[in-house]
């Protein structure tokens, strides 16, 4: 079509909006943020009015002790990610907003499940703990807690795994996430 | 060394501020101390949010920054009205309030109230005072926020005893803001982009919005206008951008706007829209807006960008920074005129059976849009006006015609009743050199009337013109036409008597009941000294058309 700086008339039906698609899988944000006071709020105010869903969302400190990382994972098939990440943009105490490419990013998220293990399953749900390369941090008698790191859809899977056993409780901390590769994230 | 509170002063002096609106308190007893010896003009208000929305009246007048001071509690929650205000039409505001002292914070102390959390969703960005020496620094980058960019609202909350501490002040030269970095230059391939697309459109439209006269884009705008024969709409917010009557001006667009407007928005094959944000008063129903259009979208703010309406070409910046170079850009293209010729044939048909028109009467009765046409008779268009909220709006866009940026002032995006008389109070401070006139209603005066003591004390010539039919008008039309005219609180009498009050708080009455010398009444009104209020009688029900009815496409326009 005709691109800008040619002589080329520029036809209407050429033109394309791009804007305000819906990609359809998840997405990971990392937001650094000025650590100051109520800018988790702010985010997550901003979230709720613009009627934006967090699906997970965890914040701590980066190298720098001014700045805080917030990653959080949302729906791209729920909500136009352009538009969520302009709105976030407009936040003064945001610094930056990388939306992670899926193939270039490593993402970990850690969770403790409290399993019921009493004599007959303990064997069963310490090779599921094995195969899912956990670890048992705590036993009684009754039951174990486990220690899973590893992405989101891991500790999803662990968990369907030892649903059946009993599942006392479980505690996520929605994952975090770094850029592949010497750039900074 | 000095007070924290005096350093506030000297900053807002090296911000340029000669006067300000606000109310004191317990809670920021040692800024009015400051104001004591200042040299900055206080305006005193009778209500917080009065002197918000005077504020904003200031700065819509001025192109500068309102301030508005309240204290803590209940002083700062009744500024949530305007700062809301200042958000929705990007009113560029500073606001300080007082706080309770640091540590009664959080213990519910008296007059305490989360003033930093309840504001906010609704302003660009807020400060809580941690320590008194950020004081000056935090002044600074308040002001910078509220200006630039997309201006808005910005709120300081300062806990009194740090405002009371003493400092080392330094003048602040510059602002350290590393989130804070709106784009200003537009993409010169995307204004190559868009110059080209405009050359090749048969039936293009330029829909302008308030973000024009945000920038100063004016006469850019017009430039790019007559740089061809292109049409020229304006939002509610954009009225004046534009000089109004002009031969390729169409009038407003959405809800109320001329049907030349919206069915030209309808057929149009390229939309440039300018500092405008695609409101539902302006879509109508989404799926069926211009669904012939393709888009040029200019905003400074670029989630703006394809929110409503995706765009096809986005230009994110300074609007007449771009709209300089746009049309350079279009005069090289060396586009044929005579391509528009049709587009203009279909337009002058439309504007030819479609004139805005309403009944009128053939006794004395005063129709409100006969009101408006004489107050811009008698004025012969060179006013301010500030308008309040409903019918009364609207038949002001319709039948006052703006010619200059900044002199219609007017809550848009919010649609606060209550908001005529302090932000007139605010543009007459502003400008004392054009009369402001305020238009309103019987509703809305009466949601802030206090202001009419403001304006006696302080002489602040406004003259308020009160399209009184003792209705909730705008209320009362869409339960007539939408609600089986069951009408439901909605009839207001005829209380107060508007000439006895105006007496009574130092102003002028007059109660205007004969069409037949409006004209020269309202300008007798108009050389009446000091604030005047004239309580004029019109149709008791009189609706506002044309109409797009909620939800409904421009085709469907009623009335």
């Amino acid at each position: 079509m005709g691109e800008p700086g040619t002589k080329e008339p520029l036809t209407l039906e050429e033109l394309e909006a791009s804007a305000g698609v819906r990609t359809g899988r998840k997405h990971i944000l990392s937001i650094l943020v000025e650590n100051k006071p109520g800018v988790l709020t702010r985010i997550s105010g901003l979230f709720a009015r613009r009627g934006f869903n967090i699906d997970t969302l965890a914040v701590g400190p980066t190298d720098d002790e001014s700045l805080s990382r917030i990653t959080l994972t949302l729906d791209g098939a729920m909500h136009p990610i352009d538009q969520v990440t302009k709105q976030l943009h407009k936040l003064v105490n945001v610094i930056k907003i990388r939306d992670l490419e899926p193939a270039d990013t490593v993402a970990r998220e850690l969770a403790l499940f409290k399993i019921s293990a009493d004599g007959a399953s303990r064997g069963e749900v310490m090779q599921v703990v094995e195969i899912f390369r956990g670890k048992i941090i705590d036993v009684t008698r009754r039951s174990v807690i486990v220690e899973v790191t590893g992405t989101w859809e891991k500790v999803e899977a662990f968990e369907r795994m030892v649903r059946p056993f009993g599942l006392v409780e479980m505690a996520r901390t929605g994952e975090i996430a770094i850029s592949r590769g010497r750039g900074e994230t | 060394m000095m007070r924290a509170v005096d350093a506030v002063m000297e900053c807002l002096k090296a911000e340029g501020v000669d006067v300000v609106f606000g109310y004191p308190g317990g809670a920021n007893l040692p800024t009015y101390d400051a104001f004591v010896d200042a040299g900055i003009r206080h305006i005193l208000v009778r209500h917080e949010a009065g002197g918000g929305h005077a504020a904003e009246g200031y700065a819509k007048a001025s192109g500068k920054v309102g301030v508005v001071f309240a204290t803590s509690g209940p002083g700062a929650t009744n500024i949530v009205t305007p700062l809301t205000d200042a958000m929705m039409d990007s009113v560029p505001l500073v606001a300080f309030t007082g706080q309770v002292r640091t540590d009664l914070l959080g213990t519910d102390g008296f007059q305490e109230a989360d003033t930093f959390g309840i504001t906010m969703p609704i302003v660009k960005h807020s400060f809580m005072i941690q320590h008194p020496a950020e004081i000056p620094r935090v002044v600074h980058e308040a002001f910078h926020i509220a200006r630039t960019g997309r201006p808005g609202p910005v709120l300081i909350d300062m806990p009194v005893d740090l405002t009371r501490a003493e400092i080392d002040y330094e003048p602040v030269g510059d602002v350290r803001l590393p989130g804070y970095q709106p784009t200003t230059e537009g993409n010169s391939k995307q204004i190559r982009l868009a110059a080209k697309a405009l050359a090749n459109a048969r039936r293009p439209v330029i829909y302008a919005g308030g973000g024009v006269i945000s920038a100063g884009a004016s006469a850019a705008l017009t430039e790019l206008a007559t740089s061809d024969r292109f049409p020229v709409t304006c939002t509610l917010m954009g009225l004046g951008a534009f000089p109004a009557p002009h031969p390729q001006w169409l009038g407003m667009l959405g809800m109320h706007g001329t049907r030349s407007a919206n069915y030209a928005m309808d057929e149009a094959d390229l939309i440039v829209a300018i500092g405008a944000r695609f409101d539902d008063r302006i879509t109508g129903k989404l799926s069926e807006f211009a669904p012939r259009a393709k888009f040029i979208h200019i905003d400074i703010d670029p989630a703006e960008i394809s929110k409503n309406v995706p765009a096809h070409i986005p230009i994110v910046g300074d609007a007449k920074n771009i709209l300089q170079r746009l049309v350079t850009e279009y005069r090289a293209t060396g586009a044929d005129s005579a391509r528009l010729a049709e587009w203009w044939e279909r337009i002058e048909r439309w504007r030819a059976q479609h004139p805005l028109r309403y009944e009128d009467t053939t006794d004395t009765e005063i129709k409100p849009q006969y009101l408006i046409e004489a107050l811009y008779e008698a004025t012969g268009g060179e006013a301010i006006v500030a308008s309040d909220v409903g019918q009364h709006q609207m038949w002001t866009a319709q039948y006052f015609h703006f010619n200059k940026p900044r002199r219609w002032i007017n809550s848009g995006g919010l649609g606060t009743m209550g908001f005529g008389l302090p932000a007139g109070m605010g543009a007459a401070v502003a400008r004392p050199d054009v009369p402001t006139i305020v238009v309103t209603g019987d509703g809305s005066i009466q949601m802030n009337t206090q202001e009419l003591a403001t304006c006696a004390e302080h002489r602040i010539p406004v003259k308020v013109f009160i399209a009184n039919n003792g209705y909730l008008g705008m209320v009362r039309q869409w339960q007539e036409l939408f609600w089986d005219k069951r009408y439901s609180q909605v009839d207001m009498g005829q209380f107060p008597d508007f000439v006895k009050l105006a007496e009574a708080y130092g102003a002028t009455g007059i109660r205007l009941t004969d069409k037949t010398t409006l004209v020269a009444d309202v300008k007798a009104a108009l050389e009446t000294e000091g604030p005047v209020v004239v309580d004029v009688r019109v149709t008791r029900e009189e609706n506002t058309y044309p109409m797009i009815p909620a939800g409904a496409a421009a085709r469907e326009m009623v009335g």
